[in-house]
């Protein structure tokens, strides 16, 4: 049971990275590429229209984390306390950029609302970058000084920063060197994602220019997942073993390289939903490949004396567990008839879509 | 460790007051855009489809206000009440993930398909997302009150050993004694916020000289659907809900009336008075004798335990906060019955657009309702002290152990900060909505 709830969250969270990551990656694109006030427009529209229904898939995975993985949640949300509440004050900062920016007629207002969005969706795509470095990097659970545990054995607090920024120090903080390139993957993944929505759903003229900055992102992409899998391997140098003990699990990074392949193939593509499956594969592989690779741990600890979060120790009652698997069965039906709804009625381009205001 | 518990508290005090601005909006008006949408079906007249168009824009931006700053409500049991999540999260993590999983998708998605929807759909689709939404955000005010439910009347748990709670009957969550009456007492709360907007706009519209047909409509929807629900907020559902606190929490029941001793001959009820926690009595107290046990108990002379009765550590730990908020809320119900009754009555005389006193004092009365709905929260919560699971588990025992209070006050000034910035934007939106009106569309 606490196998399944662990794969429907997961299958949530990379919903709600793949469809609220495209609008944290066109707010990306929006912010250094769009120049004409057309195309601002279109681009803020295309994310705009969906922000609200893709960040239900956060509450969403918030909730279901909550009910069947109760301890790892306590211990996660309070010790990873100050930038979880940064992240919230971003996700309120981006929402009013994208919604404010059309409700008044100058370029003043506009500018400012186009800088809130762009920047908030760019420092938000880094936090999440950094969040999964922490996790795999792992955390000094318990707190532990010299031999002793200062809190309980499942609880740590993380401050943002240690002076080292090293990811190998006793106590590293929320922002490492390990965690920055993590964070950076996430912004140039999410920003080709981001511009793949854009080429899909919108006419705007910088569609074209948008496919060699796909490329060129890509290639920096390649680069940097490289690099990190060799400082992962440092820090953590049993990081690949789950793939050696279980081949299948390979599948998951093969997702990843398949994605990175296709995007190389980018100008080349002749349906613009080809551009966003592939980056789509790039954000389902990065997160699955990140999951297996430690599971069933779901945070390590870097210290000898407090065991690791495990699904296994941090899950819920098994009748809870149970009841709530009928209930979400029955939320998953109704869910996928939304989407299908939505998409019937939302499909295709949406420069022509009427805004409401 | 008392000042992080002092920050805790305060922190999500502040955010979810700002945050319950925007819900009690959107639940009540959710509905009444169903029916102006409901009654343009019915007559075909254009004026109610606009109205409803109208205050879905409303609708959409208290929408937004509520989705941004509810995503922080969520995540604040993690980040501040870490031991009380973990505790208790495999009770009320329950009816939290399905409050995601079956109002706001469905709120979102839908609301999505109302505003941009209407002419790819035709009407009768778009009446059916109206009432989707409406369907979507009563939901969730259905699953929050039943996770509040939880807190303040346990049922369906277990706790093992190591102190945790587990859930043992899932369908007790539903049948808690305490939901039924606190969803409808909210709802209905929520309805009349609504249609005292909805009745100020018109007022102001009649006032102004303005976009007359509309401010003639909105009054009269507002007026009617206030009138019966500050009617129904009385009686039958506050009635309930009062009864069931003297029933389920009585040491709460006691302070929130301000009764510090004992009567023998049956409660008074107390309408005016400053609580004096030196001397344990009210200071200038005007009350009524007998009434509050006729009230609770349809019996004049029944006793009812006052706050001697109860140990300290029972009794709620802000005591004067507590009873000004249940004589506040219960006072503007009041007030709220008698103004709505007076407008009813000179709508029937065919006199109410003309008569400019109450008009402007319709427009004034805005703010009231909000303040009723608050203050009936603080009502639950604070009686609900000093536990954050009534009788189990004290507020004291729930907080997060790592996050020291310094970080906490960062976090609560960065909140404030930034809702002050959202609720400036908020006004001049909302301000600038009402201002454009709505229009008349010929198709």
């Amino acid at each position: 049971m606490e196998l399944l709830w662990f794969i429907i969250i997961a299958v949530v969270l990379t919903m709600f990275f793949i469809l609220d990551g495209y609008d944290f990656g066109v707010g990306i694109i929006h912010l250094f590429f769009a120049k004409s006030e057309k195309d601002k427009e279109v681009i803020a529209k295309s994310a705009g229209l969906f922000w609200d229904s893709n960040e239900v898939w956060l509450v969403t995975a918030g909730g279901l984390l909550f009910m069947a993985f109760p301890t790892f949640y306590a211990s996660v949300f309070s010790g990873f306390y100050l930038p979880l509440i940064i992240v919230l004050w971003l996700v309120v900062f981006r929402a009013i950029g994208l919604e404010f920016r059309s409700q008044f007629n100058y370029q003043m207002w506009k500018d400012m609302w186009d800088k809130a969005f762009g920047i908030s969706s760019l420092l938000l795509a880094l936090f999440f970058g950094i969040a999964l470095g922490n996790i795999v990097r792992g955390v000094n659970l318990g707190g532990v000084e010299s031999g002793v545990s200062v809190y309980e054995g499942h609880y740590f607090f993380l401050p943002l920063w240690d002076s080292s920024f090293s990811p190998l120090n006793e106590h590293p903080g929320v922002i490492d060197w390990f965690t920055i390139i993590i964070g950076i993957i996430s912004v140039i993944t999410l920003a080709i994602h981001g511009a793949n929505w854009i080429i899909l759903k919108t006419n705007s003229s910088i569609n074209d220019s948008l496919k060699p900055v796909i490329y060129k992102l890509n290639i920096s992409l390649a680069i940097l997942t490289i690099f990190s899998l060799f400082i992962w391997q440092n820090i953590q140098p049993n990081a690949l073993d789950n793939f050696l003990d279980k081949p299948y699990l390979i599948s998951f990074p093969l997702i990843y390289l398949t994605g990175l392949i296709g995007l190389f193939f980018i100008k080349k593509l002749k349906k613009e939903i080809y551009g966003f499956i592939f980056s789509t594969l790039l954000i389902v592989g990065g997160i699955t490949s990140s999951l297996a690779s430690m599971f069933p741990v779901l945070l390590p600890s870097t210290n000898e004396i407090n065991e690791s979060l495990t699904i296994y120790n941090t899950a819920a009652h098994g009748y809870g567990l149970s009841v709530a698997l009928s209930w979400g069965i029955i939320g998953f039906i109704l869910l996928f008839v939304y989407m299908i709804i939505q998409k019937r009625l939302m499909g295709g381009k949406i420069d022509k879509m009427d805004y409401g205001h | 460790m008392e000042d992080m518990i002092f920050y805790d508290r305060l922190q999500f005090a502040f955010t979810i007051t700002f945050h319950y601005i925007f819900p009690q909006l959107t639940m009540g008006l959710s509905l009444m855009i169903v029916y102006f949408k409901w009654r343009y079906l019915q007559t075909k007249i254009e004026k109610y489809n606009d109205a409803a168009k109208f205050f879905m824009k409303i609708f959409a931006i208290n929408f937004t206000m509520g989705v941004v700053t509810g995503i922080p409500m969520e995540f604040q049991f993690g980040t501040n009440w870490a031991k009380f999540s973990e505790l208790t999260g495999g009770i009320i993590g329950q009816t939290l993930a399905m409050e995601g999983m079956f109002s706001f998708f469905l709120e979102s998605s839908f609301l999505a398909l109302f505003i941009f929807g209407e002419k790819l759909m035709g009407q009768k689709l778009h009446f059916l997302t109206g009432v989707l939404v409406f369907l979507g955000s009563w939901a969730s005010g259905y699953f929050i009150l039943a996770t509040n439910a939880w807190m303040q009347h346990p049922v369906g748990y277990e706790i093992l050993d190591n102190g945790k709670y587990v859930l043992k009957n899932f369908s007790a969550l539903f049948s808690n004694p305490w939901l039924l009456p606190a969803f409808l007492h909210n709802q209905i709360a929520s309805l009349t916020t609504s249609s005292f907007v909805v009745a100020s706009i018109g007022a102001f519209y009649i006032l102004r000289n303005k976009h007359l047909e509309f401010g003639k409509l909105f009054l009269k929807t507002g007026v009617i659907f206030g009138f019966a629900s500050s009617l129904l907020l009385a009686f039958p559902t506050g009635d309930w809900n009062a009864k069931n606190v003297a029933k389920y929490q009585p040491a709460s029941f006691a302070a929130m009336e301000g009764i510090f001793e004992t009567e023998k001959e049956g409660a008074e009820i107390v309408l005016i008075g400053q609580p004096n926690m030196v001397e344990k009595k009210l200071d200038n107290k005007i009350a009524v004798p007998n009434i509050l046990s006729f009230l609770t108990y349809q019996e004049w002379n029944k006793q009812i335990p006052g706050m001697d009765q109860f140990k300290k550590e029972e009794l709620p730990d802000n005591i004067p906060a507590l009873y000004y908020a249940y004589h506040i809320m219960v006072g503007l119900g009041t007030v709220f019955i008698a103004i709505m009754f007076v407008a009813v009555f000179f709508l029937w005389r065919k006199k109410l657009f003309n008569l400019k006193p109450l008009l402007w004092t319709i427009m004034f009365l805005v703010p009231f309702p909000y303040i009723a709905n608050l203050t009936g929260w603080y009502v639950a919560e604070l009686g609900r002290q000093p536990y954050l699971v009534y009788g189990l588990l004290k507020t004291s025992e729930g907080i997060s152990p790592t996050v020291s209070s310094g970080n906490t006050l960062f976090t609560l000034l960065g909140f404030v900060g930034l809702y002050m910035l959202l609720g400036l934007l908020f006004l001049v939106l909302v301000g600038k909505t009402i201002h454009q009106g709505p229009k008349l569309q010929k198709h």
